[in-house]
C-alpha cells in the first residue's frame, strides 16, 4: 500500500466554533436561561474554622420571592458528602466549617436581588476554632486538626539503597524549595443550573468532566444513570478548576427543595473559595559524583490540599511522581503528603503538582550543576533517561529523544555563547534553562459514536468538554480523515450525557489522543462498512476498493458514499454508525502501561534584573511543545503558550495570601493576572513530532507541558543574572530586592 | 429592594437601532444588555473593572458594563459583539482571529474584539507596543496573548 497524505489532519482548520465564538453566539452555562428557573446565592461561612452552633433560616424562608433555603437539616434521604478519591466534602457544611467562604446555605429565590436579601435574613452562630494556616501548622501535632487528622494522603515511590549511595557518593546537596497558592481564574467562575424532577435531574454546568459529574449525582441522589443528565455548553476556561464535582451536588439539592430549576453563577470571588492550585514545600537530598553523575535523590513533599480533599490525593501522588524529574536515578526515595488546612480546597490545576515539582527539581539541578562548575544545560544532558528507558520503574518508558528536544530549545534559543547585551548601571541580564516530563494522560478510557448521514455528511459524538483547547475541530479532522470526506462535511455533538457515549474526563491532555483514538477507530469502522457496500456494488474484495474525496473507487468506476448509504437502505435515507472503544486493552498495544505517555517540558528564559527595585522583567521565553503528531499546529502552539503564561503569572506574582484563615486578595485588582504588558519581546514554542504518542497518528497531548517550567527557568535565570538564588515563589519585586539585599547586591 | 426607587427613563441606540428602556439608577449596563435586551455575548467576569470580559463600545470608546450605570447610555451609542459581528467592517479582524487562533475558550473574546475595533478606528496602523498598551484592560487567561497581538496586526493590514 502506498502512503497516502494527510487532507485535513497537520493543517489548520477553521474551528467548529469559530463562528460562534466570534459573534456573541456561543453560549456559556451562565447564558442559558431554563424556563422555571430560580437565582441562587449562597450563605457562605465567615470563618476559616468553626462549629455551627445555630442556624436559623426561618426568616430568610418567610421572605416574598424566597423558593427554598437548603441547609444541613435538609440533606435527608440522600448522600450528604461527595469528592472524587475521598467523599469527605459535604453538600454544604454539616456541623463544622473548614474554610473561609465554605457555603453553610444557599438559597433559591425569585430574582438575585431577592435571594441576596434573603441571605442576610439567614442567622449563623459559630463557636470558633484555632486555625490551621499553611503546611508548619498542619504538621504541628499539638495543632488543631481540620478532620480526624491533617494528613490527607501519604504516598511513596522508590527503588535502589539511597542511603548507602549517599555514603558512598562524591556530593550530597539538600535544599528546600516552597510554591505558592495559586487560583485558575478561568474567566466564566464556575456556573450550575440543575433541574430536579422526580423522574429525572438535568444539569448545564461548566464542567470539565460530564460523566463523572453524573456519576456522582446518581449517587448522591440514589438515581440511575439513565435518569440523571449532564449538559456541558461551551467552558470558559478550565485550566483543572472545573475538574471533578464542585458546585452541582449543592445546587441539584436545592432545587429538590425549591422544586423547581435552580441557577448558581459564582463570582470571582465565590471561585476562588471554591478551588485553587496546592501551595507545596519539596525538599530534596542529590548524590553526586566529582564528574557531574547523579546516583541518589531523596525528595520529601508537601502540598496543601486545604479544607477538604478535592484532587489532593493524586495531586500528592504527581507532586511525588514529578519530583526527580527526567533523570536516570539509580537510587530514588520520594515520599509526599497532602495535608488539611483552613484554605480553600486545592484540587486540579493544569499538570496536578507538575509546576510545583519541577520547581524543586530543577532549581536544586542548577545549584549543583553551579557547585560542580559545570554548565547547567550539560549537567542535565548529561543525566537525562534515555529514549526508551524506564523514567520511574515499572511504568512505561520515555517515548522520544529529551536530549534532542533539550538541544532543539537551546538552539534556537541561543543559549550557547549567549552574552547579556549591555545593560544600565544596576540593570542585570541573565540566562536559565529548566526541563521536566509529567506523567499524562490520565485513565485510557474514552468511547466515541460517529453517525454517516445519507447525504455523505457525518456526526462525531464525544464526551470531551470544550473549553478552549479547540477539541471539536480536531475530533472533526480525525473523523474527515478517516472517513475520507472533506473537514467542512463533519459536525460534533458534544459533552451532553444523553447524547453522547461515555469519556472518562477532559483534562491531562488526554482528549486528542484518548477521545481521538475513539473517534478515529469509530470513523475507521464506517469505513470499513462503506468498503464492504463498495465491494458489494462493484463485486470486488474489499480491499480493492479505493475510498477518497467521498466516494469509493474501483477500475476507474466510482460511486458516492451517500448513494451506498442510501442503497442499503433502499430509499432516501439510512445511515451508518461506527464505534469506537478504547480501554487499556486498546488493540493497538499502545494503553497497557501507565502513564498515557509522558509529556515533555522544557523552558529556556532571559530576564533582566533591577537591582535597585528588584523588578525582575522577563524578557524571553522559549518552550516546546511535543504533540507526537500536530493534528492541528496553532492549537498546539496556543495551548503551550497559554499554559506559559498563565506560568508567568505564578512565576512572578500570582499568590493567594492568608492570614489567620482569612483570604486577603480574593479580587482581579489584588490577585494580578498576567495583561498584554506582561507578554515577553521573545515568546517562542519549539514544535517537535516526535511521532511516537500513543494516540492517533502518534499523537499524544499538550497543554500542561508548558506551565511546568517557566519558574525554575526564570529562577534559575535571576540567579545567572545575580548570583542569588530565590527558593521561594512568586519572585516579586518585594522578595528578588531583600534576597539581593541580603547577598549585598541591591543596588541604589 | 422594596424601597420606592427612581427610575430612568431612557432612549439610546443599540447595535444601530433605536431602544427605549426603563432602569433602576444601580443597574450596571451588563445586566440591561443580557437580561432586558437578551445580549448575552456581553460577558460578566471580575466584577471590578479589570478583565475587560464585560467591555461594549459606548460611542465608540471601551467601557467596562460591569461597573457603568446603565443610565449613562441615555442618549447615546452602544455597540456589543452582536452588533459589531453583524457590521460590515467586522470581517477582517474576525478572519484575522480565526487564522492567528487568537481565541480558545472563548469567553474574553467578545470583549477583546470590541476592544481591537476601536483601537483600530482610533489608529489603524497600531504597534506592537500600542497594541499591548492599549488592549491591557482586557484579560485572556487561555491564548498567551501573543495570537491577540498578531491577530490585531494581521486585521489592520487587511483593512489598509
Amino acid at each position: 500500500m502506498t502512503t497516502r497524505e494527510f487532507k485535513t489532519v497537520g493543517t489548520q482548520v477553521r474551528r467548529l466554533d469559530a463562528d460562534e465564538k466570534l459573534s456573541g453566539r456561543a453560549q456559556f452555562t451562565g447564558d442559558l436561561e431554563v424556563p422555571g428557573m430560580a437565582f441562587c446565592k449562597l450563605v457562605t461561612s465567615p470563618l476559616p474554622h468553626a462549629r455551627i452552633t445555630r442556624l436559623d433560616a426561618s426568616r430568610a424562608r418567610a421572605l416574598p420571592g424566597v423558593y427554598a433555603v437548603l441547609t444541613a437539616a435538609e440533606l435527608v434521604n440522600m448522600e450528604t458528602h461527595y469528592g472524587s478519591d475521598k467523599k469527605d466534602r459535604p453538600v454544604v457544611a454539616i456541623d463544622k466549617v473548614r474554610f473561609q467562604g465554605e457555603p453553610v446555605a444557599a438559597v433559591a429565590a425569585v430574582d438575585l436581588a431577592t435571594a441576596e436579601a434573603a441571605v442576610e435574613l439567614v442567622e449563623v452562630e459559630y463557636e470558633e476554632l484555632p486555625t490551621v494556616t499553611g503546611i508548619d501548622e498542619a504538621l504541628d501535632p499539638a495543632g488543631e486538626p481540620v478532620h480526624e487528622s491533617n494528613v490527607c494522603h501519604e504516598y511513596s515511590i522508590g527503588w535502589g539503597d539511597v542511603d548507602a549511595a549517599f555514603r558512598e557518593c562524591d556530593h550530597v546537596f539538600e535544599d528546600t524549595f516552597e510554591f505558592p497558592m495559586v487560583y485558575h481564574y478561568a474567566m466564566e467562575p464556575h456556573t450550575c443550573i440543575a433541574s430536579y424532577e422526580p423522574d429525572r435531574i438535568r444539569l448545564w454546568t461548566s464542567a470539565q468532566h460530564p460523566f463523572l459529574v453524573q456519576a456522582e449525582i446518581a449517587r448522591l441522589f440514589g438515581r440511575q444513570l439513565d435518569q440523571v443528565q449532564v449538559v456541558v455548553p461551551f467552558v470558559g476556561g478550565g485550566y483543572g478548576s472545573k475538574s471533578y464535582t464542585k458546585i452541582e451536588p449543592l445546587v441539584t439539592a436545592l432545587s429538590r427543595e425549591a422544586g423547581r430549576p435552580v441557577r448558581l453563577a459564582l463570582s470571582v470571588d465565590e471561585a476562588m473559595r471554591t478551588v485553587r492550585r496546592h501551595a507545596a514545600r519539596g525538599t530534596i537530598r542529590t548524590g553526586v559524583m566529582n564528574d557531574g553523575t547523579i546516583v541518589a535523590r531523596d525528595c520529601v513533599g508537601y502540598v496543601d490540599t486545604g479544607g477538604y480533599t478535592d484532587n489532593g490525593v493524586r495531586v500528592t501522588e504527581r507532586f511525588g511522581d514529578r519530583m526527580p524529574g527526567p533523570y536516570a536515578m539509580p537510587n530514588l526515595r520520594v515520599k509526599t503528603y497532602g495535608l488539611f488546612t483552613n484554605s480553600t480546597p486545592a484540587g486540579s490545576y493544569r499538570s496536578i503538582g507538575g509546576p510545583q515539582a519541577i520547581w524543586v527539581c530543577e532549581s536544586q539541578i542548577d545549584m549543583i550543576a553551579h557547585a560542580l562548575g559545570m554548565d547547567p544545560f550539560e549537567f542535565r544532558v548529561k543525566n537525562l533517561v534515555r529514549e526508551g528507558e524506564e523514567v520511574r520503574r515499572g511504568r512505561r518508558p520515555i517515548e522520544g529523544d529529551l536530549e534532542y528536544a533539550l538541544r532543539r530549545v537551546a538552539d534556537e534559543f541561543g543559549w550557547d555563547g549567549w552574552t547579556p547585551e549591555p545593560t544600565p548601571p544596576g540593570v542585570k541580564r541573565g540566562i536559565g534553562f529548566a526541563c521536566g516530563v509529567t506523567n499524562s494522560g490520565a485513565s485510557p478510557t474514552s468511547t466515541s459514536l460517529v453517525r454517516f448521514h445519507a447525504d455523505g455528511s457525518a456526526t462525531v459524538y464525544i464526551g470531551s468538554a470544550e473549553m478552549g483547547q479547540g477539541s471539536r475541530s480536531v475530533m472533526a479532522q480525525i473523523a474527515a480523515e478517516e472517513l475520507r470526506i472533506p473537514y467542512e462535511k463533519v459536525r460534533v455533538v458534544a459533552s451532553d450525557t444523553s447524547a453522547v457515549p461515555w469519556d472518562r474526563s477532559t483534562g491531562s491532555s488526554r482528549s486528542t489522543t484518548l477521545m481521538g483514538l475513539a473517534v478515529h477507530d469509530a470513523a475507521i469502522d464506517i469505513r470499513q462498512q462503506l468498503l464492504d457496500l463498495a465491494a458489494e456494488h462493484f463485486e470486488a474484495f474489499p480491499e480493492e476498493i479505493e475510498a477518497e474525496d467521498g466516494r469509493a473507487s474501483f477500475k476507474g468506476e466510482s460511486v458516492a458514499f451517500a448513494a451506498l448509504v442510501r442503497n442499503l437502505f433502499g430509499g432516501s435515507g439510512g445511515e451508518l454508525m461506527g464505534r469506537g472503544y478504547v480501554t487499556p486493552k486498546h488493540p493497538s498495544g499502545k494503553l497497557r502501561q501507565d502513564p498515557v505517555f509522558w509529556e515533555v517540558s522544557i523552558g529556556a528564559a532571559e530576564v533582566e534584573v533591577d537591582t535597585a527595585t528588584g523588578e525582575v522583567r522577563l524578557l524571553r521565553y522559549y518552550s516546546i511543545s511535543d504533540p507526537g503528531k500536530a493534528i492541528n499546529p496553532k492549537q498546539v502552539e496556543g495551548q503551550d503558550e497559554g499554559a506559559a503564561m498563565q506560568a508567568i503569572g505564578h512565576t512572578l506574582f500570582e499568590e493567594m495570601l492568608y492570614e489567620d484563615g482569612q483570604l486577603l486578595n480574593p479580587n482581579l485588582v489584588d490577585y494580578r493576572v498576567p495583561v498584554f504588558t506582561d507578554l515577553p519581546d521573545e515568546f517562542e514554542t519549539v514544535l517537535i513530532e516526535s511521532g511516537n504518542g500513543p494516540g492517533p497518528y502518534g499523537a499524544k497531548g499538550v497543554g500542561e507541558g508548558g506551565i511546568v517550567c517557566v519558574a525554575p527557568a526564570v529562577a534559575n535565570a535571576v540567579f545567572n543574572a545575580t548570583g542569588v538564588r530565590i527558593s521561594t515563589l512568586p519572585l516579586t519585586p518585594e522578595r528578588v530586592w531583600r534576597a539581593l539585599h541580603e547577598a549585598g547586591q541591591a543596588s541604589g | 429592594m422594596s424601597e420606592a426607587q427612581s427610575l430612568v427613563e431612557m432612549t439610546f441606540e443599540l447595535n444601530g437601532a433605536p431602544v427605549a428602556a426603563t432602569v433602576e439608577p444601580q443597574t450596571p449596563l451588563i445586566d440591561l444588555l443580557r437580561e432586558r435586551f437578551g445580549l448575552t455575548g456581553t460577558k460578566r467576569s471580575c466584577d471590578v473593572q479589570v478583565c475587560g470580559a464585560c467591555t461594549v463600545l459606548l460611542d465608540g470608546a471601551p467601557v467596562s458594563s460591569c461597573t457603568v450605570p446603565a443610565f449613562e447610555a441615555r442618549g447615546r451609542e452602544v455597540l456589543t459583539v452582536e452588533g459589531f459581528a453583524a457590521g460590515e467592517d467586522a470581517s477582517p479582524l474576525i478572519e484575522a482571529f480565526v487564522n492567528n487562533a487568537a481565541f480558545q475558550c472563548g469567553f474574553c473574546t467578545p470583549g477583546m474584539l470590541l476592544a481591537a475595533k476601536s483601537l483600530l478606528d482610533a489608529d489603524p496602523a497600531p504597534s506592537e507596543e500600542t497594541i499591548k498598551d492599549y488592549m491591557r484592560g482586557n484579560v485572556c487567561r487561555c491564548t498567551g496573548y501573543k495570537k491577540i497581538v498578531e491577530a490585531v496586526h494581521e486585521a489592520a493590514e487587511a483593512s489598509r
